[in-house]
């Protein structure tokens, strides 16, 4: 393995996480946030180094920054270290720009896609952004990025499965299509992120692996708090399905706008988080970071699965989910396994939540940006199917990230929900899913 | 034993499955529907001879509202072809079927709830001019041809002794008025065959009598009925014709009296004999009437 | 704290009778029209906002078409939209719906601002006013015939292009309650209301119900479509970003509150709906509620009314009761 190799995969590695923090920060725009959202401060910055392919600084490559509306705010070139720095006149959102007319012969943007580059920049924040340099495309450069897609896809798709659980179960058990099951993946990540940020900015300190833990349990408790203060009375009720599902959509404004007011508007990653050195099996590069994060979800999902097919609970749950009424006349505490699942779901939401937090940022518009990329894989298993709700999500996280080898990363939720619809124009049932009776 | 027209036509008739009869409005051949492993109806021919009242009976389960959605095209066969009053209907839309003029009510009942009783009976007639988008603006347009309606389905609920209810919503009637409803709502496309998939289920004894009237009453006006019904008695007294059906095969028809005796038939229902689900003997018929008559005052109740 | 409650009452009336109340109450007369009257739980409303608006601003604003003919353009894309959605999901259950086309309203959303498209869209940056007179809302603008002031009673005062604004918003309401008043006391109404009891029941008496979900698709999508227009016609200028799912939940919010399945619940509903929000703004501005997180309360004060009214008053203020407690 080169040392190009390597930073050509570091480079790619942090380009995606600044991808993925921009694309975060804009979708988690306020939609009536005026510039008055943020007081000014001043000091802000957006700054990098550019270097090419084998790690050499490129000088002279022409930077502008401009606000969304396309106002210019400053312009700079790369000095003979590579390096750049524009001041900033406030907070806010901009759009980083790199001339590529202004790259030596020879050196390319890794990905013309990934130029501009738009950034939310916090008070006081010197903010670093990478544009990834190579040459023009070599050899077996579509298998190498083809493997590093087909890896963050698989972890998007576990971390999505994990989230996705709970969801499609309360469906199965309940016939409730829950839109609030987002923000109970924002919710682990936020509790997380209060229980690992220093005691300094009013957090505990703890490990990230410990607040975690801490997210996780807590989600699972929120998750059956919600069930027995807000949907058992409402099922005694015999309030409707649709009317549930309405509900579920006031409750998701209600939780995520209260996360909002909690947590701030921005996104912002772990304070454990750092970037690491990549480890190398054969073709596939991954951080010790995302091996973690797969190698947890794909245990947690075994468990579940495990728990599913193998201990009582389980088989009451599939029971349940399988046919209410007979479930109920066998004997099996229905109510009882309803609540077990709801606190089941809330804690596998919050944990994936945090793993999320992890590989992306932690952000109050993350479980609501999460959940339609849960119901496709929900419905693309066959709504109310644990295993379904499995095999479901990963497709989609796969289809999403391996889109982008072909298309714009803008457009790669567009492929996902794109086969939901699809799927559902062949199979109105979904997949694995069952048709209904008539008559 | 029925006098009845169509009755004596029939007469002549040799009671076996899949015969031919003079004059067939519904003619089915090799229709198959499987549900996973399960063939729930594998009919392979089957006439419904024009004007006569025919039964068609068989244990729970054993395919008949399947039937019934197969060949008014609510759900598609794997495989065969059916035809009704000359149209070949495999393939043709549930909505087409019905203005072809063969309308089904539903086993469990279809009452538009939140719809009051006569717009429900409105709702039945074919061919308004007030139903297609543009004309529906000008009520010039459908205002005589509603009146028409209006009075036709007024006539149609006096008739089944709903006139009273003419003014409330679907959804505060009881089961029993449901069903009534459902029937003289079918009856407002002017079908020329009704298929009916248990209508007296649920039903008051009372109103038992006179809704067997309405159906007998039928063939009078040149409708064809072929209905689902659990009560031999019934059967008995107003069926030209009875067809049985047993996992999903038509195992025996003929004329009422013939298809009782048949060895066949008794051990249909003997081996499916479990639980309520054999209401073939009187005793049993007692018990379900009883359990009708329970079931409405609950749901009046 | 000194809070002046005529200032309260100001800033809520001028904003529940503004042209943005009009806007969602169109939004939400169509919606009436697919989930009110028809049963289509089309969470996709937005959607049908988005390409009104856009159909008109790319035809007006870069294409250089009169304003007429950018308005028919716009209504054109919601029929277009209706269309294309309707075939693969008008088969589905209720909730599939749901979900298919709020992700069929999202796709829209990140495809108009995604750079390939920047061409025709004008990407992420939507389309900017112009001055200049050339922009879309200028053509608009120049038709007003009310003479320049400022108009009203009172101290809720409107200048005459909001007034100009408002009067035409408030007028295409007023056409599009006299149009679902009269085709839902028809027999086409009828047919409409019984899919929504059972589509199935319909179907046995011989309505093509695919045909009139898809008629009740398209008529609640061009009134979606008039909403967008008539939204991006008082801004000015328009972003993708604006058109985000939440608008469709406020659509939501306004029927209900209002009642679904009646005339002029939505119209009620959003008078009322914007009159509660800006009066509790304006409350929580006086009493020096840090702006920042005004948005989210409001936000999230929306998803409470929208709990409790489903909860304890699902009929709405003009719905009946006896109707709800009915069950199927
Ligand atoms: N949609 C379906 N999926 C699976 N099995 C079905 C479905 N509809 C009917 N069946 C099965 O087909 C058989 C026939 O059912 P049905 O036609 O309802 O019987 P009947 O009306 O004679 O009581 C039954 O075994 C039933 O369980
Ligand atoms: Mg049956």
């Amino acid at each position: 393995m080169s040392a190009r190799m390597r930073a050509v995969v570091l480079a790619l590695l942090a380009v995606a996480a600044v991808a993925t923090t921009a694309g975060a920060a804009i979708a988690s725009t306020p939609p009536d946030a005026g510039g008055d959202l943020v007081l000014a401060q001043g000091g802000e910055t957006v700054r990098g180094v550019l270097r090419d392919g084998e790690g050499e600084p490129v000088p002279d490559v022409a930077i502008s920054v401009a606000t969304p509306d396309g106002e210019v705010v400053g312009e700079t070139a790369t000095d003979a270290d590579g390096a750049w720095e524009v001041g900033l006149p406030a907070p806010g959102d901009y759009v980083v720009t790199l001339d590529a007319e202004t790259l030596p012969e020879g050196v390319d943007l890794r990905d013309a896609d990934r130029n501009p580059l738009e950034v939310t920049v916090r008070s006081a924040q010197n903010r670093t952004l990478i544009f990834a340099l190579g040459e023009g495309a070599g050899g077996s450069r579509f298998l190498n990025s083809f493997l590093a897609q087909a890896v963050s896809g698989l972890r998007f798709g576990l971390i999505i499965a994990i989230t996705a659980i709970g969801l499609s179960l309360i469906f199965g058990t309940t016939g409730l299509v829950n839109f609030a099951h987002g923000e109970l993946v924002a919710l682990g990540a936020i509790i997380a992120f209060f229980f690992n940020a220093p005691a300094s900015v009013g957090g505990f300190g703890l490990t990230l692996i410990l607040a975690g833990l801490i997210a996780t349990v807590l989600s699972a408790a929120a998750g059956g708090a919600i069930e027995l203060g807000l949907w058992r009375p409402l099922r005694k009720r015999r309030t409707g399905l649709i009317q549930m599902l309405v509900i579920s959509i006031g409750l998701a404004l209600l939780l995520r706008n209260a996360l909002q007011v909690w947590f701030g508007g921005g996104s912002r990653p772990y304070y454990d988080y750092t970037i690491q050195q990549s480890l190398v099996f054969g073709p596939i590069r991954i951080t010790p970071r995302d091996l973690i994060v797969m190698a947890l979800a794909t245990i947690v999902l075994v468990g579940v699965a495990t728990m599913l097919q193998r201990t009582r609970i389980g088989k009451a749950m599939r029971a349940v989910s399988d046919n209410r009424d007979l479930a109920e006349s066998s004997g099996i505490d229905v109510q009882r396994v309803i609540l077990i699942i709801w606190v089941i779901g809330g804690g596998l939401a919050g944990f994936g939540g945090v793993l999320a937090g992890v590989v992306e940022n932690v952000s109050y518009l993350m479980g609501f940006r999460l959940l339609l990329l849960m119901f496709a894989g929900v419905i693309l298993g066959g709504l109310g199917t644990a295993y379904g709700a499995m095999f479901g999500s990963i497709v989609v996280g796969l289809i999403t990230e391996l889109s982008t080898l072909w298309f714009s990363t803008e457009l790669k939720y567009v492929w996902a929900l794109g086969v939901l619809i699809l799927i559902l124009l062949v199979r109105p049932q979904g997949l694995l899913g069952r048709a209904e009776r008539i008559g | 034993m029925p006098e009845t027209p169509a009755a004596r036509v029939l007469a002549d008739v040799e009671p076996r499955p899949g015969v031919p009869k003079p004059d067939p409005i519904l003619v089915v051949d090799s229709v198959v529907r499987r549900f996973g492993g399960l063939k729930a109806v594998d009919v392979e021919h089957l006439e419904i001879q024009r004007g006569a009242i025919t039964s068609l009976i068989g244990p729970n389960g054993a395919g008949k509202t399947t039937f019934f959605n197969l060949m008014t095209g609510f759900d598609r066969p794997d495989h065969g072809s059916w035809s009704f009053d000359g149209h070949d209907l495999s393939r043709v839309p549930a909505h087409q079927v019905a203005n072809y003029g063969m309308v089904r009510t539903f086993q469990l009942t279809k009452a538009l709830t939140r719809l009051t009783v006569i717009e429900n009976m409105k709702l039945g007639a074919t061919s308004q001019r007030g139903e297609r988008f543009l004309p529906s603006l000008w009520p010039g347009v459908w205002r005589s041809q509603e009146r028409e309606i209006e009075a036709r389905a007024d006539e149609l609920l006096a008739r089944f002794r709903m006139d009273h209810m003419r003014g409330e919503l679907g959804g505060t009637l009881s089961g029993g008025q449901r069903k009534l409803l459902e029937m003289a709502r079918a009856l407002m496309v002017d079908p020329a065959m009704v298929m009916l998939d248990e209508p007296m289920a649920g039903v008051n004894p009372a109103l038992t009598q006179s809704l067997l009237q309405h159906v007998k009453d039928l063939p009078g006006f040149g409708k064809t009925v072929l209905f689902v019904e659990h009560d031999m008695d019934v059967v008995m007294d107003i069926s030209d014709w009875v067809v049985v059906m047993a996992q999903g095969r038509i195992i025996s028809e003929g004329p009422p009296a013939a298809v009782a005796k048949d060895q066949a038939v008794i051990d249909a229902y003997l081996g499916a004999d479990h639980g309520d689900e054999s209401r073939f003997t009187p005793v049993s018929f007692e018990a379900s009437a009883a359990a009708a008559r329970r079931h409405d005052q609950e749901e009046s109740a | 704290m000194d809070v002046d409650f005529t200032r309260v009452l100001v800033d809520g009336l001028r904003t529940g009778l503004g042209p943005v109340a009009a806007v969602y109450a169109l939004a939400a007369i169509g919606l009436n029209v697919h989930y009110g009257y028809t049963g289509l739980l089309n969470f996709g409303q937005v959607g049908f906002m988005l390409v009104g608006a856009y159909g008109m601003g790319i035809a007006v604003s870069i294409h250089s078409l009169p304003l007429w003919l950018g308005i028919i353009l716009g209504m054109l894309a919601a029929v277009a939209l209706a269309l294309l959605l309707g075939f693969p999901t008008l088969r589905l259950r209720a909730d599939y719906l749901a979900i298919c086309t709020i992700a069929a309203a999202e796709i829209l959303r990140f495809v108009f601002r995604s750079s390939p498209m920047a061409e025709v869209t004008g990407g992420a940056f939507g389309i900017p006013s112009q001055v200049g007179g050339s922009g879309f809302s200028s053509g608009f603008y120049r038709l007003n015939p009310i003479p320049e002031g400022a108009y009203g009673i009172g101290p809720v005062m409107f200048s005459h292009t909001r007034l100009w604004m408002m009067l035409v918003a408030w007028l295409l309401v007023a056409l599009a309650v006299v149009l679902v008043w009269a085709l839902m006391r028809s027999p086409w109404g009828r047919v409409i209301k019984s899919i929504r009891e059972d589509e199935d029941a319909a179907r046995a008496l011989g309505k093509n119900v695919f045909a009139y979900k898809m008629q009740s698709l398209v008529l609640g999508g061009v009134l979606g479509g008039v909403a967008g227009i008539v939204l991006v016609m008082n801004q000015g200028a328009m972003t993708p970003d604006q058109f985000l799912p939440q608008l469709t939940f406020f659509a939501y919010t306004v029927l209900l509150l209002g009642g679904a399945a009646t005339v002029v619940g939505p119209v009620l509903g959003s008078i009322l709906f914007w009159f509660i929000l800006q009066a509790m703004d304006s409350l929580l501005r006086q009493t020096g509620f840090g702006s920042a997180a005004l948005g989210a309360v409001r936000l999230a004060f929306v998803g409470l009314i929208l709990i409790l009214l489903m909860a304890f008053r699902p009929q709405g203020l003009l719905g009946n009761k006896q109707e709800m407690m009915l069950d199927a």
